[in-house]
Order: C-alpha cells, then sequence, then structure tokens
C-alpha cells in the first residue's frame, strides 16, 4: 500500500473481493446483523455505507496534509458525520420507508468501523483518486455482502426476495431467520461456509 | 483423530460412550410407549424420522469432514429420540429433519462434535423449531386418544388431577405426558448409575417451592408441562451441565427458578427448554466462581506488570 | 414498580446484543476471557451512563430549543468522544488502579455503537431524564451479561475440536446466534 500510485482498478476490487469488509475483515458487524432482515433493507443500508465512504475518503483525502496528526481521529469522525447527516436527510425526504426500517443504524454509520477504518487506514495515506475507488470498493463489497444475508434470511425467513414470493404460498416461513439469533447464525455459517471455499481453494493451489 | 473420547470426565464408572447411550435409550423406552399409546402411530412416525435423520446427520458429517465414522456410539440416536419426544405428536416430518440435521450439525459438531458442545442439541433444536414455526410447536396435540378433546393447547392444565397427571392423560409432547413412564426411565438410570439423582431433585425441589411461593400447586408444578422429562433427560447430560459441584447445585436452582418464572411471567406456555438451554450457557461461567479466588489470577498478573 | 419492569426488560428482554445488535463489535472482539470482558463491559456500562445523562441534556436545553435536531448525531458523537477522553483523563489522575483495569478499554467505547445507539434511541423513545439514564445503565448492564457468558462460553470452546474453517468469528457468531435463542425464552416476562 506504501508506493505512490496505487494501482486503481486494484484497490476497487480488493474492497469487493480479497478485503471484503464483511466476509474478509469481519467489520460492521452491527449493521450487517441488524439490517439484514430483508434484501431490500441490505442493499439500501450498503447504498448508504457506500456513498458514505465514498464521500469521507475523498474529502478526508484531499484534507490528508492539513489535518494534524493528533486530531485525526475526532477530524475523521466529524467529516463522516457530515456526509453520515446528509444521506440521513436525503433518505427521510426521499426514502421514508427506508429511512423508518433502517431506523438508528443510519445514524450509527458514524461509528461503523469500516468507514473509519478506511479512512486510518487509506484515505489519511493516500491520493484523492486512489481513495475514491477504495472507499467505492469497500463499499460495493459491503453492500453486495449486506445484500446476499439480506436474501438469504428474508427467503428463508419469509419465502421471498426482494419481496417478490419464489417460494410459493404453500412454503412455511422460517420465523427464526428474520429474528436477532437468525441473522448471527445465517452470517456466521456463511463464513464459516466461504473460509472452508477459501481454504480448499489454497489447498488445490499448492 | 482416531482417538475415542468417552463423552466426559467425570464418568466414574468404566462404561464407555455406548454403553451410558443405551442406558439412556432403554430409560426413554417407557415414555415412548406411552407417547405411541396416547396419540397413536403418528407420535411414532415423528419419533422414527427425528431418530432416522438425527443418524444420518451424523454419518453425512462425518463422511464429509472424512472423521472416523462413529454413529454406533448410539449418540445421535440419544439426540433424536429427544427431540422426537418433547414435540408436540403432529409435527410435520420436514420440522423433524431440520430439528435433527440442526441439532447434529450445527450444535454438535460444528462445536466439535461429542463432548464439545455446549448446548444440549436436542433442546437447541426444539428452541430453533419453537422460533421458526410456533404455530406448529404450540399445537396438535388433538389426535390419538385426545382426538375429541376440546382443551387448548397449553401443556400447563390447571384443572388436571395428580392422576391424570401422572398417568399421562393430558395433551403434551409426545414424551412429556406420562410421568410414570419418565419416573419408570428416572429409575433405571439411577439404578444403572448413568446418572445422579441431585440435579433432577434440585431442579424439581426449586421449582416446587418458588412455584408453591407464586401460588402454584407445588405438585402440580412438578407434574405438569416439560418439567419432570427436562429435568431427568436433559438437565442431566453429562457434556453441558458443570463439573464442580457447586456449579452443578446453582445450576439446578437457576433451571428451577427460570422454569417458574417463565411460566409465570413470560409469553411461552412452559419454560423448560430456555431454563436449561440459559443454565447451559451460565454453565462455564459457575465452574469458575469458587476457582478464581483460589488462583487469585487478576492480583498475580498485576503483580507481574 | 413500572422503573423495576423496565431495568429487567432492559437488561433481559430487550437485550442491546441479542436483541437490537448494538455493540456487537466489542461482543465479538473483546469477549475470548472472562476478565477482559468483564472490564469492558464495566466501562461501556461507566460510559454508557453519563453519555445518556449529558446526550438527554444538550438535546433537550440545547438541540431542540434551537431547532437544530439534524445537528443530533455529530452532537451526539462529539459528546461521547469528549466524555470518553475525559474520564480516562480523570480516571488517571484519581483512579490510577481503575484506570489500569479498564483504560485500554475507553477508547475504543467512542466508536462503540452501543454508546451512540443509546443516546440515539433515548431521544427516539422520548424517555426523560430518568428514563434515559437507566436505559444507560441497565442495556449496559445487559451487555455486561451478555459478553461475559460468551467470554464463558468461548473459554470452554478453547479446548474444543472446532471445524478449521469455523473458527475465530464464524464459531463466535453461530454462539451468538444460539444464546439470543435460548434469551428468546424471556420474551414476554415483562409487559410494559
Amino acid at each position: 500500500m506504501s508506493e505512490k500510485k496505487p494501482n486503481v482498478g486494484k484497490v476497487f476490487l480488493n474492497g469487493i473481493i480479497t478485503e471484503n469488509p464483511t466476509f474478509r475483515l469481519v467489520l460492521g458487524t452491527c449493521p450487517t446483523l441488524a439490517v439484514t432482515t430483508s434484501a431490500i433493507n441490505g442493499l439500501g443500508m450498503g447504498a448508504a455505507a457506500t456513498f458514505v465512504l465514498l464521500g469521507s475518503n475523498i474529502v478526508i483525502s484531499a484534507l490528508r496534509k492539513i489535518i494534524p496528526d493528533k486530531v485525526r481521529i475526532p477530524a475523521f469522525i466529524v467529516v463522516i458525520c457530515m456526509f453520515v447527516t446528509i444521506i440521513q436527510l436525503v433518505m427521510q425526504a426521499y426514502l421514508p420507508s427506508l429511512y423508518e426500517s433502517l431506523g438508528i443504524f443510519l445514524p450509527l454509520i458514524v461509528v461503523n468501523c469500516i468507514i473509519l477504518g478506511r479512512a486510518e487506514a487509506f484515505a489519511s495515506k493516500n491520493p484523492v483518486i486512489a481513495s475514491a475507488f477504495d472507499g467505492l470498493g469497500m463499499g460495493i463489497g459491503f453492500t453486495l455482502a449486506l445484500t446476499l444475508i439480506g436474501c438469504i434470511r428474508e427467503l428463508l425467513g419469509n419465502g421471498s426476495v426482494f419481496g417478490i414470493n419464489l417460494l410459493g404460498a404453500g412454503y412455511q416461513p422460517m420465523l427464526l431467520m428474520i429474528l436477532p439469533a437468525g441473522g448471527f447464525l445465517v452470517f456466521g455459517l456463511l463464513l464459516g461456509i466461504i473460509n472452508a471455499l477459501t481454504n480448499r481453494k489454497k489447498g488445490d493451489a499448492k | 483423530m482416531s482417538l475415542i473420547l468417552s463423552s466426559a470426565p467425570h464418568v466414574r464408572s468404566k462404561a464407555n460412550t455406548q454403553r451410558l447411550m443405551l442406558n439412556v435409550i432403554i430409560a426413554l423406552l417407557p415414555s415412548l410407549a406411552a407417547g405411541i399409546y396416547y396419540f397413536g402411530w403418528r407420535a411414532a412416525l415423528v419419533v422414527g424420522v427425528s431418530v432416522a435423520s438425527a443418524v444420518a446427520a451424523e454419518f453425512i458429517w462425518q463422511k464429509l469432514s472424512r472423521q472416523k465414522v462413529r454413529v454406533y456410539d448410539l449418540s445421535a440416536v440419544v439426540t433424536g429420540l429427544l427431540l422426537g419426544l418433547i414435540v408436540p405428536p403432529s409435527a410435520p416430518w420436514w420440522m423433524m429433519i431440520i430439528g435433527s440435521f440442526f441439532a447434529i450439525m450445527v450444535v454438535k459438531q460444528l462445536f466439535g462434535g461429542i463432548g464439545d458442545n455446549f448446548l444440549n442439541p436436542a433442546l437447541a433444536a426444539r428452541a430453533l423449531l419453537l422460533a421458526s414455526w410456533p404455530a406448529l410447536m404450540t399445537s396438535g396435540y388433538n389426535i390419538g386418544k385426545f382426538a375429541d378433546a376440546t382443551s387448548s393447547a397449553t401443556p400447563l392444565l390447571a384443572g388436571a388431577s395428580y392422576m391424570d397427571l401422572l398417568l399421562g392423560n393430558v395433551t403434551g409432547a409426545i414424551g412429556e405426558t406420562c410421568k410414570i413412564a419418565i419416573l419408570l426411565g428416572f429409575i433405571w438410570l439411577l439404578v444403572t448409575r448413568t446418572i445422579r439423582f441431585e440435579i433432577p431433585a434440585a431442579i424439581l425441589g426449586t421449582a416446587a417451592l418458588l412455584g408453591w411461593a407464586l401460588g402454584y400447586d407445588p405438585l402440580t408444578t412438578v407434574l405438569s408441562g416439560g418439567l419432570l422429562f427436562g429435568a431427568v433427560f436433559m438437565a442431566t447430560d453429562y457434556v453441558t451441565t458443570p463439573m464442580r459441584w457447586e456449579a452443578r447445585a446453582l445450576y439446578a436452582v437457576g433451571v428451577g427458578i427460570i422454569v417458574v418464572l417463565i411460566r409465570k411471567f413470560g409469553s411461552y406456555p412452559e419454560g423448560v427448554t430456555y431454563a436449561i438451554l440459559l443454565m447451559n450457557i451460565a454453565g462455564p461461567l459457575f465452574d469458575r466462581i469458587p476457582m478464581h479466588r483460589i488462583y487469585g489470577y487478576t492480583k498475580a498478573k498485576k503483580e507481574g506488570k | 414498580m413500572n422503573v423495576i419492569l423496565f431495568m429487567i426488560s432492559c437488561i433481559l428482554t430487550n437485550n442491546f446484543i441479542f436483541n437490537k445488535f448494538l455493540g456487537c463489535c466489542p461482543f465479538l472482539g473483546v469477549s475470548s476471557k472472562v476478565e477482559t470482558a468483564a472490564s469492558m463491559g464495566i466501562a461501556v456500562t461507566f460510559v454508557m451512563t453519563i453519555a445518556s445523562l449529558f446526550a438527554w441534556m444538550v438535546n433537550a436545553w440545547v438541540l431542540v430549543p434551537l431547532e437544530l435536531e439534524y445537528m443530533q448525531t455529530i452532537a451526539f458523537i462529539l459528546i461521547i468522544a469528549g466524555l470518553v477522553q475525559f474520564v480516562e483523563m480523570f480516571m488517571k489522575k484519581s483512579m490510577p488502579a481503575l484506570y489500569s483495569a479498564l483504560g485500554i478499554y475507553l477508547p475504543l467505547i467512542t466508536t462503540n455503537c452501543a454508546v451512540l445507539g443509546v443516546a440515539t434511541l433515548n431521544v427516539k423513545e422520548g424517555y426523560n431524564l430518568l428514563f434515559s439514564v437507566l436505559n444507560g445503565t441497565f442495556s449496559a448492564l445487559g451487555f455486561l451479561l451478555a459478553i461475559v457468558l460468551m467470554a464463558g462460553v468461548r473459554e470452554r470452546l478453547e479446548s474444543s475440536k472446532i471445524p478449521k474453517c469455523m473458527k475465530g468469528f464464524p464459531i463466535s457468531l453461530v454462539t451468538a446466534g444460539l444464546m439470543a435463542m435460548a434469551f428468546m425464552g424471556f420474551n414476554g416476562l415483562v409487559k410494559l
């Protein structure tokens, strides 16, 4: 990461696959578990976080030489908070139902460790363009993960995906999946499966 | 990995896992027979599917993870049997398959297999089914001998006589209704020294006492619902009970208290499942409480700085 | 009586971890040893109580009269960051024993979503000053209970033969799921 010109494409894909914030780094677990009761909520949360990540990464990267090192964390938080407030107001105005269902987890994006983590680990050390792609990649990785978990939980817990019924009227929805316990179980098992798959891949490569 | 584990450190007899499990199976047979007598062939089907899928789950897991297949230790049979006996007699077959696979694969094998699970697999599976399909898990008692009964779903009937409760002439989960059958099994487990009487006795005593304090009839408290079955067959599981005797006392008293509190104040009709699961979770902590001071762990660490 | 029921509901039925998913990061990250988990829980309890108090006062006496509610998030996070800093300094000076036990957890708490979460929830639910502070304290005690129980189970799991792909986060999440399932037994225990 320390070279002067990071490869933009690589940085972008890094967030989606190799360092997927949800499945590989396991950051930001609270919103991952809390809002993924349906695919649309997962997507909405992911999109909001992506916007904040993109914005905060750009601003922090642009200001990286101005912000004194000692107060950098509070400064980062203020920048992040600004973008969270923007997305909060926008969503409240144009997507009131999503705003309602994301509830307090929308303002809590401020303390999402992914965003502060990227600001600290990447944006404060890299130029603006690369930081923008890093934010975008991380955001999309987060969004994909949340949407995937949301799809699984909605399918099992409600028989539908994005509100479209897939399993027919005879399906007895497994209510647990949309309850908190189901969130922990699905996320844990999914992580285990992904680990097993990557381990096998590594084993094959050897 | 060719090591064969006996399930827990505190079994003093030389008996191996298979022998212990066989004793539990024998002890469960009277309850199974009573369930089939009261609820008919449907109950037998539920238990059969549950046992078969538990064994299948164990077999599949051990094959897939390239372990030695050890279904002959009968522990999967016990899990399946226990799960089959704590669900309503008209539970659908697919639900039993999901429950058994969850019990064996998630609750037991993911945590390291026999001897390493921190929760009782059958109870965890029941909690999963109850949370997932509450309607199916709290109804469907009116079959077999109860086909004409108008009684509602709740197994905690206030009006039932002691005799009805003892004989099992009340609706409830397949194996939980007939208390005489459970007591027969209890005696078998005691005689064969498979379990000791302290934990069930402490659970039932605490529940009776607290029930009495809250205005229930103590004997009815003990004899109704799934308390007796849970106290004898679930709370005595070697793997998920604490090791030290002080911890076991806390564990048993805790189960008794939570059962009565959930019955009195909770939104579920019966709390035995949750009470035992919660105490399974707290068990490792209980095991540490008296040890803590003896070690002086934190103090030693500070001095080291 | 209402107050007592409210406290119980904060700890058991509306548990921050098992019902609201607030504070999951430290719950998963700092729960491998019972002692550290307990220290973290106590530090969180301390901060959540004062944060609830200050956030409520700032919201009711500054933000609402000035119609600056949209500044809520930024105001709260600054209050929390400031408070944590202050508590850290205060502790270092006057309670060095406590500081050496809890000190390293304090900076982590700024970004613990449970703290900002409780401040935001208090406003959203319209709690008065007393209930806001109670919510802060007892929700944090619920967090303490959850993280200590989790640490107890995880210490036990250390010697287990957990499949390689499940080690670490996956098994912790499944454990948390099973615990959340058991906590469902408390449903309806408190009717407010």
